[in-house]
């Protein structure tokens, strides 16, 4: 059980946080004006990457609040958390 | 009796009783189990679980992988180790046969778990792991010691000498040290089992057994230690392995340093007649220290040439030392124990009698804890074995585990370099590496607990197997309870020679936890019964407990389902409970209902995106219906919207879905409408909620409410208005989940037993029912109203659940609403939710019941049956007086009238398909 760490609250047991999915996907500006296919994409549709992804977490057992994270998906690693809104940090190629 | 006198640690001033299959035996305070029958000669206490074949006492520890017994005293546990058993007074044991027992009773002893939180964790206090914890500790480091023997001191010897002093005075000082270091906890018995990230380790302590009956009552039987460490530094030390040959597996047959173990720990000396067999120098201290107890040793040497000095030691002592030899086969005697050991030296037969064949094969690093977290294991040619390769962030291995095997290298390397001295050992010469002699490979034992012999492997080669993860599998090697500690080396050995591969390239399986079997009852702790989960009671639990109410679990809540009267089963307290809810006045306790506060200038805006409907019109005063969806469109809660002020909000949730919904509204808030000035506040616990239903509510709440005018124009439906009560706040509120004319009567929940009582007391008058949730159930079934996640799967839309009214058209967007003009949602053969009325008027359907065509016949067609959709809801009626259901079918309100089948205990019941609201359609109850 690895160590997650919040941005607001630091190192807690991952059994405090819940998982987001894919980060960065941003609710469409106008949705009515989009194909169903586009709308499509929007609501089911996610990267699966294997390696660092970025993800939104929640610290739900602690202080509630949503924040991104990349994580490797190979190896669960952290390598980054950020707040929602922010870019997503650059991970050197070596850390993965 | 084989107790050597001057021999070992054991309290000989005191005598244990004890019984093993059926006979009374003695031993001491400090034996194992193993031990005490050693002492009196018994190695046979098995039979093996494929082939009956007897097995004995093969180690002195955990990798002993044949001498299992079960306990039956003082509590039945099945499969132990006789060698890890410490003996008690009172024990009764008796060796397994196959398999052990379970125990038939409920285990009345306690487990429990403890968090620490260190800067080092060290795993092992023999002479490395001791002085790193010592170096540590003396810097001021938080350190956890834990170590599986009930001492410190590892495979220390008395012989062993450390700062000139025997070492075991040596380790005293060392461990009374540590007790003097505030931040060093320092736990003996207590194996850690599981190594996982960022230096999470499980150790396991055992707190009483040992103590037999003067075993605090009290104190927890094992705790499970959940240690965070920021380093863990692994000093497990080694196993000693054997060498496979025919009829290997015999009582009577051992690890070598084991017998040296048991002599010097227990003062036992395993056999009279000692055939040493052995490729490594450590077993020639063995044989000259059971030739100094009084045993004929003879030592066999697989390698040409003898270590000189170790060899000379031996002969002083007896000790008759023959090199370039190998056993290749045993014989026994009485019960199965070893008589002889069969040898070729340089090709010549021999027979040497026995009664004890020790063998070693060399060492295998105890790596498994640096295993556990992908630490990668590199192949040493010269030790025969895997141990750690490559660095590991935050775990270092150190000591025989890391490959280390004298005592000067440990020391060293537990002290980080200001070692403490000891007497210089003769050069080591190399180990021969062999895995097995010759013999019948049937006969040839690779893992003993398993009888999987050196022909299983031979034969899963033979079908195609290449990896030895598949070799593991195929022949179970490595997978009994000792976790192929001392065969898992030699399998990867064998198979290397089978596939002629370098054992380097082909690996070896990898360690998963447990490092030792653990039970299930120390894995959970306290958290089982009541503890389990959290339980959640509202205030007025005890009083629906005084009441006779049975319980339901609705997540953690406990919430009252029916309140049986003498003689009632549920359904006849249901039908009661009904009617008086429909006829007279009936009262519940909605207190679980989730509840958010939400506040803020944006509030409005904010609910209108998150439902369907419009609630910034609301105005301050009024409640409305709300249903909110997932961007699928598809219902994920309802509940009720009441406007508290012009920012001000209080909605209500499904009582399940309270935590989720709380959720998914931060996520919005957060990530994608960080400008709304909109705050969430969980208020499920702060309100107890009391719905009082029935035509005669209006009497009972304008009695108890004496300066709130209760008439519809005064208080209409879907309004609310606050008052008090003896000085307390109290909001009532126009809601019904019933149809009935309703209140809900909202207070503080530190009054809420008070208000609750109150309203029963002054009901009285007009018979006040108190109702439970399956009463609630069935009200709402029979207007309709859906339970989320009952009536619903998360493929239901509000459209679907005829609540097209409740889904704005007004406004621009709202979570969901884009799906709602999919194609698919406009498809007229989606399911829909329909009341379904058994034709017979008498069956109630079992709720998830397939709907299908009618069939003319009246028999099932054969498969596949299309089906037209399934039974979500199904209660009898006390309104109706029959039984009635809802469902979801397939294009179901344009089949209103139709008939169809619902296939019931071997036969089709006709049913009808009506609209889902079958009490008041109208709505008229509702005003009273």
């Amino acid at each position: 059980m690895q160590l997650i760490a919040c941005p607001h609250c630091g190192p807690r047991e991952e059994v405090e946080f819940h998982y987001g999915g894919q980060a960065h996907v941003d609710y469409p500006a106008a949705p009515q004006e989009l194909t169903d296919e586009q709308w499509a994409r929007y609501v089911f549709f996610r990267d699966n990457p294997k390696g660092p992804f970025a993800e939104r977490w929640n610290h739900s057992a602690g202080c509630r609040r949503w924040f991104n994270a990349v994580r490797d998906t190979a190896s669960y690693r952290f390598l980054a958390v950020y707040q929602p809104g922010e870019a997503r940090p650059v991970i050197p190629e070596t850390r993965t | 009796m084989s107790r050597i006198d001057g021999y070992g640690r054991i309290d000989r001033t005191r005598t244990l009783s004890f019984t093993f299959d059926g006979t009374v035996y003695t031993g001491h305070p400090g034996d194992t189990l193993a031990s005490a029958l050693l002492a009196h000669d018994v190695h046979a206490v098995g039979t093996s679980i494929k082939l009956g074949r007897p097995r004995g006492i093969g180690a002195s520890w955990n990798e002993d992988p044949t001498g299992l017994v079960q306990v039956e005293e003082p509590f039945p546990e099945p499969m132990l180790q006789a060698s890890v058993v410490e003996l008690t007074d009172g024990l009764v044991a008796r060796g397994v046969n196959g398999r052990g027992r379970l125990a038939t009773v409920p285990d009345t002893a306690r487990y429990d778990h403890r968090h620490a939180h260190c800067d080092t964790l060290v795993v092992g206090a023999g002479p490395a792991g001791l002085l790193a914890a010592r170096s540590l500790a003396r810097r001021g480091d938080r350190v956890v010691l834990v170590d599986d023997r009930p001492e410190a001191g590892g495979s220390l010897a008395p012989t062993d000498r450390i700062n000139g002093r025997a070492a075991h005075r040596f380790v005293a000082d060392v461990v009374a040290e540590l007790a003097e270091y505030p931040d060093v906890l320092h736990l003996q018995r207590t194996t850690a089992f599981g190594h996982w990230d960022d230096g999470f380790v499980l150790a396991l302590e055992r707190r009483t057994d040992h103590l037999g009956a003067d075993a605090p009552p009290n104190r927890s039987r094992q705790r499970v230690h959940r240690i965070r460490a920021g380093r863990v530094i692994v000093a497990a030390g080694a196993h000693e392995r054997p060498v496979t040959f025919a009829n290997n597996d015999r009582p009577g047959i051992m690890l070598a340093a084991s017998a040296r173990d048991y002599l010097h720990r227990y003062g036992v000396l395993a056999g009279r007649e000692v055939v040493v067999f052995t490729t490594d120098d450590a077993a020639y201290e063995t044989a000259a220290d059971l030739a100094g107890a009084g045993a004929r040793v003879t030592l066999l040497d697989a390698r040409p040439e003898a270590p000189a000095e170790r060899a000379q030691h031996c002969r002083e002592s007896g000790v008759d030392v023959r090199t370039g030899a190998l056993v290749v086969d045993t014989s026994a005697g009485d019960g199965g124990r070893v008589s002889a050991a069969h040898v070729l030296t340089d090709g010549a037969p021999t027979t040497l009698p026995c009664d004890l064949l020790l063998v070693s094969g060399g060492w295998t690093p105890a790596a498994h804890l640096f295993s556990h977290v992908r630490g990668g294991l590199v192949y040493d040619s010269g030790l025969g074995a895997f141990r750690p390769g490559a660095e590991l962030a935050g775990t270092d291995v150190i000591g025989a585990a890391n490959g280390t095997l004298d005592l000067a290298g440990c020391l060293f390397e537990g002290s980080g370099g200001d070692a403490p001295s000891s007497p210089p050992e003769p050069p080591r010469t190399p180990t021969r590496v062999l895995w097995r002699t010759g013999g019948d490979p049937e006969q040839q034992f690779v893992d003993i607990q398993r009888d999987a012999t050196v022909a299983d492997v031979e034969r899963a080669v033979g079908a195609g197997l290449r990896s030895v993860e598949h070799i593991k599998r195929y022949t179970t090697i490595g997978t009994a309870h000792d976790q192929g500690k001392t065969s898992g080396m030699i399998a990867a050995g064998i198979v290397a020679e089978l596939l002629g591969r370098p054992v380097a390239d082909l690996g070896t399986t990898t360690f998963r936890p447990p490092y030792v079997p653990v039970a299930f009852a120390a894995l959970a702790g306290r958290e089982r019964g009541d503890l389990f989960d959290p339980v959640r009671t509202t205030p007025v639990h005890p009083w629906h407990v005084a009441a006779g109410a049975v319980f339901e679990d609705v997540g953690q809540w406990k919430r009252a389902r029916y309140y049986p009267q003498p003689g009632e089963d549920m359904d006849a307290a249901v039908l009661r409970e009904c009617a008086a809810a429909r006829r007279d006045v009936a009262i519940m306790d909605g207190s679980t209902l989730g509840k958010i506060d939400v506040q803020g200038p944006d509030a409005g805006e904010f609910l209108d995106r998150v439902y369907t409907n419009l609630m910034s019109t609301l105005k301050v005063g009024r409640v409305r219906y709300g249903v909110m969806c997932g961007n699928d469109g598809m219902v994920a809660d309802d509940g009720t919207v009441a406007r508290i002020t012009e920012n001000r909000f209080l909605i209500t949730t499904t009582t399940g879905n309270a935590a989720p919904v709380l959720e998914n509204l931060e996520d919005w808030l957060q990530t994608e409408w960080p400008d709304l000035r909109v705050h969430l506040a969980s208020v499920t616990e702060h309100w107890s909620v009391f719905p009082v239903v029935g035509p005669r509510s209006r009497a009972l709440i304008g009695e108890v409410f004496a300066d709130v005018d209760v008439s519809n124009e005064a208080f209409g439906f879907m309004t609310w208005q606050d008052t008090t009560l003896d000085g307390i706040p109290v909001r009532l509120a126009r809601i019904s989940f019933s149809g009935e004319l309703a209140w809900e009567v909202n207070v503080d929940s530190r009054y809420g037993l008070a208000m609750w009582e109150r309203l029963v007391g002054v009901g009285a008058l007009w018979g006040i029912t108190p109702y439970g949730t399956e009463t609630m159930h069935v009200l709402r079934a029979e207007k309709g109203y859906p339970i989320i996640g009952q009536d619903t799967d998360g493929t239901v839309s509000p459209h679907d659940l005829g609540m097209s009214w409740a889904v704005s058209k007004k406004k621009d967007d709202f979570v969901g609403k884009r799906s709602y003009s999919r194609a698919e949602n406009a498809n007229p053969l989606r399911k829909q939710l329909v009341g379904l009325l058994p034709t017979d008027s008498s069956t109630r359907l079992p709720e998830g019941s397939q709907i299908v065509a009618f069939a003319e016949d009246g028999t099932l067609p054969p498969p596949p049956v299309p089906m037209l959709g399934h039974v979500t809801s199904s209660y009898h009626s006390a309104e109706l007086a029959r039984p009635f259901a809802l469902a979801l079918v397939k294009g179901g309100r344009e089949r209103i009238g139709e008939i169809v089948h619902v296939p019931y205990q071997g036969s089709l019941v006709p049913a009808e398909i009506t609209g889902h609201v079958l009490v008041d359609p109208e709505g008229a109850r509702r005003d009273g």
